[in-house]
């Protein structure tokens, strides 16, 4: 690995770790028991996997642009963890059933209450 | 090197994307579904890197920056969809 400059290996280790990361996310996506949990996974370890393998593409180098790639993260920082809200807070009113609750403290005009008129 | 290691992660997000796709087939809920659609553009996202870096084309690193966009939209009409359907 001497001939390999030491940005390209910190590239390369970069993207194998969001590749591990995205890796773990899917099998959270199929373990998990309620879709609460699976949105937790794959929104929190999805979006580490992405980011850390644009980051490694970026300081790979050879491939131009860094606005592109930071843009990207941005974009992925703002819009995964607001995409996975969104749909915890339907499902939630859509009365998604939730692995070992059984008596739920938000009765049901609570919840007709949050939703949308 | 460097573009044989991309390919080899590539083959070992092949196994992420089976997972998910698994899972948005047998999700018992629709939630279930819409959360292995975002997992799934995400991973999308993460090709397109993966292949900028294999193919050294840059253009590639442009199409991860519009996928994670439109996965922003589409996880937010999902959400409005399963918010608004009768349960």
């Amino acid at each position: 690995m001497n001939d390999l400059g030491i940005a390209t290996v910190f590239g390369l280790v970069l993207m194998t770790c969001g590749t591990l990361f995205l890796l773990v996310a899917a099998i959270g996506l199929v373990r998990l028991r309620d879709p609460f949990q699976r949105m937790h996974s794959a929104t929190k370890a999805g979006t580490l996997g992405t980011a850390l393998i644009i980051l490694g593409a970026m300081a790979l180098g050879e491939v131009a642009r860094p606005q592109t790639g930071l843009l990207t993260i941005l974009f992925l920082l703002v819009t995964l963890p607001l995409g996975g809200q969104l749909l915890g807070r339907a499902a939630y009113l859509a009365r998604t059933p939730m692995e070992g609750i059984d008596d739920d403290p938000l009765a049901d005009e609570e919840r007709s209450g949050l939703r949308r008129k | 090197m460097i573009g044989w290691v991309a390919w080899t992660l590539m083959a070992l997000l092949c196994v992420a994307l089976g997972l998910a796709a698994w899972r948005m087939l047998h999700g018992p809920t629709p939630a279930d579904r819409f959360v292995a659609f975002d997992m799934l553009t995400a991973v999308a996202v993460a090709f397109s890197a993966l292949t900028a870096v294999a193919t050294g084309r840059s253009g590639f690193l442009d199409v991860a920056l519009v996928l994670a966009l439109v996965n922003f939209v589409a996880t937010a009409a999902f959400a409005l969809f399963l918010e608004r359907r009768r349960s």
